[in-house]
């Protein structure tokens, strides 16, 4: 019986058909849905074109990290929004991860009141939808603030209104730039200093104290260069810059406006509430002989967090952290309800004054694409660096 | 391995591909916009083409009208959830052109923002929403503008016990304002102009500019001045806000279509233009019976579809403005309805007169 098998009853055969076949239905869905898109555009004299990018916007930007006026280009506002967007997000992200391991930590503290208060945080929290906390934020927090007029003013002064918090701030002079020269000369030498003590200490077996010695190299540097230049230029690469009520508005220092402290404080926390969770999960699935082992050695509670939990840890906390940074600049986009001009918000403002809804979308759909891979990208290295090695 | 760089290769592409656009000029801009063959086939739900809307309003047996749900006078929703307001009288007025019955009439409450994708894609058959006419919008956003059927000029409003009198005063301010509107760049061009610096706080939806400004996050308000009258009356206190004279731009408010469809352009005009002519004619809901089985004059008898088969030149019945006379009413009646002197904003017409008047509202004649 060595009779061949016919070809529509032959597995590889009909395994290849499949898979063309699937091939072939995407992307004659995909091309529909363009030609479609297309086809419709064109009838309203829609085409598809980016040129809008280039001309004026018309329109004002209440915060913005670059030079922004009405005069600008659409391309330029859409920066702006980008900007802010990357700006909230980053800080969000830091400050989101410093709360976060704290309030996990609390949680698995043998301390009956912190434990119950980080349970109650984070059940709270987590079950509460973020737009609900952002608008609680928004507007049961940042703009009961006393106004203006009767501004709270703290040592600082930091004026406190409900048009936001004013704080001392540097403004960087004419030094500036060499100062941020040598900060960065700064940071190579202390990388160079990690490097010798770390390979010192394998050698010898004696691990000498890395991190605050390379530390102290880098303020030294900080500190030297920051007499240098402040010799060279007779002024210091910052100077100091304090808020003051003048009319309808404060003036100096640096300005926090509602808008960005309500969304910012409403990422940190929610976020914070997940990576509590995450943290506690990853410690604990570091296996209690471990924690044992680490006594009995004579490591006393910190060090044993530290040199024998965490490193452990962080395997586990590492990958699901990772979403929680996608989750926190996804979410950022919610900014557009209350009023802080993200890149959500700016795009949506130019989308309605240029009517390009399609390039619009498209653009913002790449930005945010765009940040998610390079976290991605960041936290998956970060990852395969503390991975643990196998001999 | 093979992952990452297919990560790596994937951010590249996108950034190549943002950069591509942000270059705008050399590249995406090569395509000739003006090539575009207007016969296209109808596609989906939106209908394009001559005469396309009306048949697709007709099929469905009522009207999709795009308005807004948070101005009071213009258009909101009532305690028993109907739409009430000046611009949706205009929705009833075209659903009376067309069916006879103004009651035919499928609202969408719609936001600043999405008006106009709305209309573009055919979510909806007119666009009644306080939307001012600009050079702009009538090109770029592949719409047609009807008629004015309210002349407005955007103002600014400020609490009475900030002392703020005139422009000048708000150096410094913060000023809450929708996105979305010609308000946010007839602001940012007032104030360049003069100077003045400022601070915008951009929301979505007027009920969010208006909550901000109530909570005292912003100094200034500013809207078209009819909206400003329209929004003080739900503030908390009232007669603790005023509005500043300065009137910063103009701002004439009428209905929009799409474009490519004359035929449903002509009708929409011509419903507005109807509801000027009936004042013109002193024809309004109560007397219109009357007049219709009395009338010697020839323009009263086209008027009303008396003579002259004028309806059926815009594919409607005969009696398609004795449809709006009667069941919507005249201008003057729309007007007082929702904005006059026994409403809680007590609008003067101004500008909103007939010419007869002095006013701006002027109709070409129907025959």
């Amino acid at each position: 019986m060595n009779e061949a098998v016919p070809f529509w009853r032959d597995e590889r055969v009909l395994k290849w058909i499949a898979q063309i076949t699937f091939l072939v239905a995407v992307v004659v869905s995909v091309w529909y849905l363009y030609h479609n898109m297309i086809t419709a555009l064109a009838a309203r004299n829609l085409l598809p074109s980016f040129h809008f990018l280039k001309l004026t916007a018309g329109f004002d930007i209440g915060e913005h990290l670059i030079p922004y006026s009405r005069s600008s280009t659409y391309g330029r506002a859409f920066l702006v929004g980008v900007l802010n967007t990357i700006e909230v997000s980053f800080l969000g992200i830091i400050f989101a991860t410093i709360l976060g391991i704290i309030i996990g930590l609390m949680r698995l503290s043998t301390n009956w009141l912190l434990n119950k208060l980080a349970s109650i945080y984070i059940e709270i929290i987590r079950n509460v939808p973020l737009l609900v906390l952002l608008v609680f934020w928004y507007t049961g927090v940042f703009l009961q603030f006393p106004r203006l007029k009767q501004a709270k003013i703290l040592p600082g002064p930091t004026i406190v209104s409900n048009r936001g918090i004013a704080m001392p701030w540097g403004i960087p002079t004419a030094g500036w730039h060499t100062y941020l020269y040598i900060l960065l000369v700064g940071l190579i030498l202390a990388a160079i200093v990690w490097w010798r003590l770390t390979l010192i200490g394998k050698r010898t077996g004696r691990m000498p104290l890395v991190t605050v010695w390379s530390s102290l190299t880098f303020l030294g540097v900080a500190a030297v260069g920051w007499g240098l230049v402040t010799l060279i230029f007779h002024q210091a690469p910052l100077a100091m810059s304090t808020p003051e009520i003048k009319g309808l508005r404060t003036v100096g220092g640096l300005e926090l406006t509602p808008e960005f402290l309500a969304l910012f404080s409403g990422l940190v926390f929610y976020t914070a509430a997940f990576i509590a969770e995450v943290v506690r999960a990853g410690i604990q699935s570091v296996s209690k002989g471990q924690i044992e082992a680490a006594r009995a050695l004579g490591l006393n509670g910190f060090q044993t967090l530290r040199l024998v939990v965490f490193p452990q840890a962080l395997r586990v906390i590492v990958p699901p952290m990772t979403s929680q940074y996608l989750n926190l600049t996804k979410n950022s986009s919610l900014a557009v309800f209350i009023g802080f001009p993200d890149l959500y918000s700016v795009a949506g403002t130019i989308h309605n004054q240029t009517g390009r809804a399609v390039e619009v979308t498209l653009l913002m759909m790449g930005v945010y694409l765009s940040f998610s891979l390079a976290t991605s990208i960041f936290m998956n290295w970060y990852n395969k660096k503390i991975r643990l090695v196998e001999r | 391995m093979s992952k990452r760089v297919f990560y790596i290769l994937g951010l590249l592409l996108i950034l190549g591909a943002l950069l591509a656009a942000c270059g705008g000029q050399n590249s995406s801009n090569a395509q000739p916009v003006k090539t575009v063959v207007v016969t296209v086939e109808a596609k989906g739900n939106a209908a394009s083409g001559q005469g396309a809307t009306l048949k697709a309003v007709k099929d469905r047996g009522y009207l999709v009208c795009g308005v807004n749900a948070q101005l009071p006078g213009f258009g909101y929703v009532d305690k028993e959830g109907n739409y009430k307001g000046f611009d949706v009288d205009y929705c009833h007025a075209v659903a009376a052109a067309i069916f006879g019955d103004p009651s035919k009439v499928e609202f969408r409450p719609l936001t600043a923002k999405e008006r106009f994708t709305a209309l573009q894609t055919g979510e909806i058959d007119v666009l009644i929403r306080n939307t001012t006419w600009t050079l702009t919008r009538d090109t770029e956003l592949g719409t047609n503008f009807a008629p004015t059927t309210f002349y407005d000029g955007q103002g600014i409003m400020v609490r009475k016990d900030s002392g703020i009198k005139k422009l000048e005063d708000l150096d410094g301010a913060k000023i809450c304002v929708a996105t979305g509107t010609t308000t946010e760049l007839n602001l940012a061009d007032q104030m360049s102009a003069r100077g003045i610096k400022y601070t915008p706080v951009v929301f979505e939806t007027a009920d969010q500019v208006f909550g901000a400004y109530e909570e005292g996050r912003c100094d200034a308000v500013t809207s078209d001045k009819s909206a400003l009258v329209s929004r003080r009356v739900t503030l908390k206190n009232p007669a603790n806000h005023i509005i500043l004279d300065a009137t910063l731009s103009k701002e004439p408010l009428g209905p929009l279509v799409r474009q490519g469809d004359d035929q449903w352009f002509d009708i929409i005009k011509w419903v507005v233009f109807a509801t000027f002519t009936g004042e013109e004619m002193g024809i309004n809901s109560k007397n219109v019976d009357k007049i219709k089985a009395e009338t010697k004059d020839p323009n009263v008898r086209k008027f009303l579809g008396l003579e002259g088969e004028m309806g059926q030149k815009l594919g409607l019945s005969d009696d398609w403005a004795y449809n709006i006379i009667k069941y919507v009413g005249n201008y003057a009646e729309i007007y007082d309805r929702n904005l006059g002197p026994n409403t809680p904003f007590n609008l003067p017409r101004g500008l909103n007169a007939s010419w007869k008047d002095g006013g701006l509202l002027y109709a070409p004649p129907i025959r």
